[in-house]
């Protein structure tokens, strides 16, 4: 078994994480396997929500669950592939044996998927104005896009945390799911509880405080964690 | 004390109730015995294969090889003991 | 190893279950709003709470593993998680008849426990598969404690998340374990304790049978060393003797 690399890397971790993170867009930009699909997919279930509900326009409740259930199976969609490339084509052994420090990488995947997901919402959001939404989104605007943000950055983490334990599976198309989907549960219980009021024909009230902190403190917590865990799943 | 519900759960009559208390319980129970049962089985087979491995090593010619201390010094022990169910 | 003390564990388990289950229907009060149906909590909240328990000390004794690699803290964790999976299906299924009582329906989504079972039920339900999809023994154990871990994590965060959403909703329906009066209070705390042990002495056996199963194929490959000759066994996903001197090898 490989010997951790301690604190002494000779390589800065913001290096490191801007040296990842550059190679991953760049990868992203030329390959364009994860995003459009993801954007594609979001789009796409809105239509089919349109047939499967037998509806016009939503509003409130079932505008943010529609949105929300959207946005996390295309965000799902990206989970499986995040570590694809690198189980596949020896990434993993190479950043192994970089004299770096390894939380790097989780750094970079989680900035990543952030950016797949704000590039999908993108996309989606003004799609479900469009396609779906009875309501305007203007006045709550803004507090929509801090509960996406938070939102994104609880999915990030899951995500490349799943992604890294579904990689090495032989079902991994499957895994990815199964695992990521009950430990977003909370994340789209308080997206979509701070999202409702923004997405109702009557803007009665501005999103909640207490769902943006549970977003919020979740995030927190599963970094942690992610960050904790993340080198005993490099390991070879 | 309790939540004010009172009115929306009126205690059910005693026959009836106690169809539901007792599938509860039973559920419990048969749980537990399911769980005995796939324990005999694997306890039986356990012991057919002990029996085998007692009957191949007495039959087998007694030769100690030199390569055979190095596997069982290491395996032995526990060497991994999380495997499907067989 | 595992299997000492087995014995008078299962002998006090058994007297526990049977003091608890005395207590239940032949001392503890009927209660006032829910009458005789009532009864099902004695067996439904410390299912419910040991299973919990046990996925948070699958996640402690999986740190363990990471901490000092030694395997027998996964061979433990991994049998605290799979009984309590158990003891989660039994609290849902006690769970949903209860509510089928109270409620007139099998599933309810105003019982913020019952919801967060089932969540917590759905994750823990891929660590087996998730298990035995990964061909590697060391990597396998390595995934499985990750993967106990932030799940373990994940159970109090998750009960948090789901009371947090329903709580202005719906009040809680099926009550909850505190301000019990006296008799009630006993007759629980008696359950609580008759549930645990049994938990603590199903695992124990499990342990036990595991060990000594792969004890048998210990010594299968031993006399497999030494030359003699063994009948095929059948489909099996154990990892065979050279996955394991491999992956010993490399320690």
């Amino acid at each position: 078994m490989s010997a951790r690399v301690g604190v002494s890397a000779t390589v800065g971790l913001r290096r490191t994480v801007a040296a990842l993170l550059r190679k991953e867009l760049l990868v992203e930009l030329r390959t364009l396997q994860s995003v459009p699909g993801m954007s594609l997919f979001a789009v796409t279930t809105f239509v089919v929500f349109h047939f499967a509900l037998n509806r016009n326009t939503v509003d409130g409740d079932l505008a943010a669950g529609i949105l929300w259930v959207t946005l996390l199976f295309a965000a799902v969609l990206g989970v499986n592939r995040v570590f694809v490339a690198d189980a596949e084509q020896g990434g993993f052994d190479g950043f192994l044996l970089a004299p770096v420090d390894r939380s790097a990488m989780l750094i970079a995947k989680v900035l990543t998927l952030l950016a797949y997901l704000v590039v999908l919402e993108l996309v989606a959001v003004p799609a479900f104005a469009l396609l779906l939404l009875g309501a305007s989104l203007g006045p709550g605007l803004a507090e929509l896009i801090a509960t996406l943000a938070l939102g994104d950055v609880g999915i990030a983490v899951i995500g490349t945390l799943v992604g890294a334990l579904a990689v090495h599976t032989s079902a991994r198309d499957l895994f990815g799911p199964l695992l990521a989907l009950p430990l977003l549960v909370p994340i789209v219980i308080g997206g979509s509880r701070a999202s409702s009021p923004l997405l109702s024909v009557t803007h009665s009230a501005g999103a909640q405080g207490r769902w943006l902190l549970t977003l919020g403190l979740y995030d927190l917590v599963f970094g942690l964690i992610a960050f904790a865990l993340f080198d005993f799943l490099l390991e070879d | 004390m309790r939540a004010p519900l009172l009115g929306e759960l009126p205690a059910l009559p005693l026959h009836e109730a106690g169809k539901y208390v007792a599938g509860a319980y039973i559920v419990v129970f048969v749980l537990v015995l399911i769980y005995v049962a796939i324990m005999a089985l694997r306890l039986s087979r356990i012991e057919r294969d002990l029996g085998e491995l007692l009957e191949l090593s007495a039959r087998a010619p007694e030769h100690q090889t030199s390569g055979d201390e190095d596997l069982s010094a290491r395996e032995s022990t526990l060497a991994y003991p999380i495997e499907g169910h067989t | 190893m595992y299997g000492k003390g087995l014995r008078s564990l299962s002998i006090a388990t058994v007297a526990a279950m049977a003091l608890a289950l005395a207590l239940v229907f032949f001392y503890a009060p009927l209660e006032a709003e829910e009458g005789f149906l009532q009864k099902i909590f004695y067996i439904h909240v410390p299912l419910a709470i040991v299973a919990l328990c046990g996925f948070v000390i699958g996640g402690l004794l999986a740190i363990q593993h990471l901490r000092t690699r030694d395997p027998k803290w996964d061979f433990r964790s991994y049998v605290a998680i799979h009984m309590s999976l158990i003891f989660a299906l039994g609290a849902l299924i006690t769970g949903s008849i209860w509510a089928r009582g109270s409620w007139g329906h099998w599933w309810v989504w105003s019982e913020p426990t019952l919801v967060s079972f089932l969540i917590v039920f759905l994750l823990y339900a891929t660590y087996q598969p998730l298990r035995f999809s990964i061909e590697d023994p060391e990597r396998q154990s390595r995934y499985a404690s990750v993967f106990a871990i932030t799940a373990g994590a994940f159970v109090p965060l998750n009960f948090i998340a789901v009371r947090l959403s329903s709580a202005y909703l719906h009040p809680r329906v099926l009550g909850s374990a505190s301000n019990l009066p006296g008799p009630m209070r006993l007759t629980f705390l008696v359950s609580l304790g008759a549930i645990s042990l049994l938990f603590v002495t199903l695992c124990k056996y499990e342990l036990a049978a595991k060990h000594t199963r792969a004890q048998v194929r210990a010594l299968r490959r031993r006399l497999a060393g030494e030359g003699v000759e063994l009948p095929r066994r059948g489909r099996s996903a154990a990892p065979s003797a050279t996955t394991i001197a491999a992956g010993r090898s490399g320690a």
